[in-house]
């Protein structure tokens, strides 16, 4: 932790960079003096423009971001499967279905955000049932369970963007792809996002033994079955409550702790709170490019976290091979 | 002074019966082998002995007390195991993997001192992979990997050790170094391993248990339970026996 102490400073100055550039860019630019002045008196030129519209919108992506973040580590080392993200176990599918059905039928969007929730639980709870089973769920069945469940998620969301009329199919692929326009990110999402990382934060020993092996993790005194649960439970509520407010934002939860991984090492108590900082940072600059590169036309977000996100990934993954 | 006993114990997996109604008490001081063809269960009675799969009848006593009834830490802190070899998921390094048996003997939120990192250090010397420490454990070799292993048991320091088949992958320098070592840190402990090799077992075992497969078993001092017959009918091949420098060496005839 401590010689990681460095990148966890930097991680944060480059979360609060982020930030500023959320609140000065876009359709009306905003100067770093208008900022300051804004920020300081409260009366600035664009005091709506960047309390009520570009703030939000930044703590929202970074709260949706760090979410997915974290939910990508727990399930990483729930699973010890390098590939698992919260999309693997179907609760990006099952979420998407309620949205995209709650759509059809004309609701509102938080009507929308409601039925995201409720097919994402659905879907957690489907996984949860069918690979708890007979003995103990093997984290290949878990896996195999949510990839099938995904593909039959997949069925249903493009026969129901084939039946839509051609006005809706616009706004559904936007939520397929993430969106923030419409987030409004309540107080409790932060504060369970805060709960869920301390958690996190003191379960890091027993989260570094899992990761390593499950039966060793056991054999030195962790209660396996119980974090297991923990994690499969808490990483599911991260996921569920992210894709209902932001759609399904992909990449974050696969590459923020993996890019972490190859820099700073794979101990939890670094990881845990750099996973929150870098899937909130990524999200914020995702968002604000995709609000202002094609300005006035406004991106799907989740265009722009793999733009961003492929390139610096493959750069990590194979900048020690040379 | 650490004690593990067996009551009625029996262990079945898949058709295989391990033991049945096994009474049986090991002590400190001991050094026990379980011999036994493959798939004879000497891995699943060495997790069930280790409170790692429940028994299917009897109970596990660790110093008196049900291996059912004690948390996975309180075992942890007097009964260590070295498992086959697993496979790894993620990068971590030599040193990392090797602190992780302090894990049972830190509190919560507590995090690892220097004095455990010493610890750690002086069981990797100790393997002779101090050199190593800051390698990724995903480029050693199998003896490198099953000698970290062994320093992470020894970081964990517990008075029972059950071994599985601790010489695998390893030269044969170290598979003599490292069962002397762990021998003679546990000479007022307890030691228990899996093993194919009869000869290394003689050499550092006092006891031994005999799994032939069905549910029968057979225990006591290594020299009265292992003899040519009893390995004969253990592993249903001609075995026979030389005397050299003080050690019985069995081999197939």
């Amino acid at each position: 932790m401590s010689k990681n102490l460095p990148a966890l400073l930097l991680l944060l100055l480059a979360c609060l960079g982020s930030v500023i550039l959320a609140l000065k860019l876009g359709s009306v630019p905003v100067t770093f003096s208008d900022l300051l002045s804004s920020l300081s008196n409260r009366q600035g030129l664009h005091q709506g423009l960047i309390f009520e519209l570009r703030l939000p919108r930044a703590l929202a992506a970074f709260v949706c971001g760090g979410m997915l973040g974290l939910a990508g580590l727990l399930m990483q080392a729930l699973l010890r499967n390098p590939l698992a993200d919260p999309y693997i176990l179907g609760v990006s599918g099952g979420a998407a279905s309620g949205a995209l059905l709650a759509m059809l039928a004309g609701l509102g969007s938080l009507m929308i955000q409601a039925a995201a929730f409720s097919g994402a639980l659905l879907s957690i709870v489907l996984v949860f049932a069918l690979a708890h089973g007979s003995s103990s769920w093997t984290s290949n069945r878990l896996l195999l369970t949510g990839v099938v469940l995904a593909a039959g998620w997949n069925a249903l969301i493009s026969f129901l963007l084939v039946i839509s009329p051609n006005q809706q199919i616009h706004g559904m692929l936007f939520w397929l792809m993430g969106d923030l326009s419409y987030t409004q990110a309540e107080v409790w999402v932060f504060v369970l996002l805060a709960v869920i990382t301390l958690l996190s934060f003191m379960l890091a020993r027993p989260l570094n033994l899992i990761s390593r092996g499950e039966l060793q993790a056991t054999a030195l005194g962790v209660n396996t079955r119980q974090l297991r649960l923990l994690l499969f439970f808490t990483a599911s509520l991260l996921t569920a409550v992210a894709i209902s407010l932001a759609g399904s934002i992909g990449f974050i939860g696969l590459m923020a702790p993996h890019m972490l991984r190859l820099v700073i090492g794979s101990d939890h108590r670094s990881l845990v709170p750099a996973v929150v900082l870098l899937g909130g940072t990524l999200l914020i600059l995702a968002d604000t490019f995709a609000r202002t590169v094609l300005a006035p036309t406004q991106l799907p977000v989740g265009i722009l976290t793999a733009i961003l996100g492929v390139p610096t990934f493959l750069y990590l993954l194979y900048r020690n091979n040379s | 002074m650490s004690t593990l006993r067996c009551k009625k114990l029996g262990v079945v997996i898949g058709d295989t019966r391990v033991c049945e109604d096994l009474n049986l008490e090991l002590g400190d001081g001991q050094s026990w082998a379980v011999l036994g063809r493959n798939g004879s269960g000497k891995t699943t009675l060495l997790h069930t002995l280790a409170g790692l799969r429940p028994a299917q009848q009897g109970s596990i006593l660790l110093n008196g007390q049900s291996l059912a009834e004690q948390s996975k830490k309180q075992i942890a802190r007097h009964l260590g195991v070295l498992f086959q070899t697993e496979i790894d998921h993620f990068p971590t390094t030599v040193l990392e993997y090797t602190l992780m048996g302090r894990h049972p003997h830190l509190g919560w939120l507590q995090w690892e001192s220097e004095a455990d990192i010493a610890i750690a250090e002086q069981a990797l010397q100790q393997v002779d992979l101090l050199d190593l420490k800051q390698r990724d454990i995903s480029t050693l070799s199998g003896g490198e990997r099953r000698r970290m292993n062994i320093a992470c048991l020894l970081t964990q320091a517990p008075d029972i050790a059950l071994l599985d088949e601790p010489s695998n992958h390893l030269d044969l320098q170290h598979q003599i170094e490292t069962l002397s070592l762990v021998r003679e840190q546990y000479r007022q402990r307890l030691l228990l391993m899996s093993a194919h090799d009869i000869n290394l077992a003689t050499r550092f075992c006092s006891h031994a248990i005999l799994l032939f497969g069905d549910g029968k078993l057979t225990h006591g001092t290594f020299n009265d339970v292992v003899t040519t017959a009893s390995l004969q009918h253990l592993y249903g091949v001609a075995i026979n026996s030389v005397q050299a420098d003080g050690h019985t060496l069995y081999y197939p005839a």
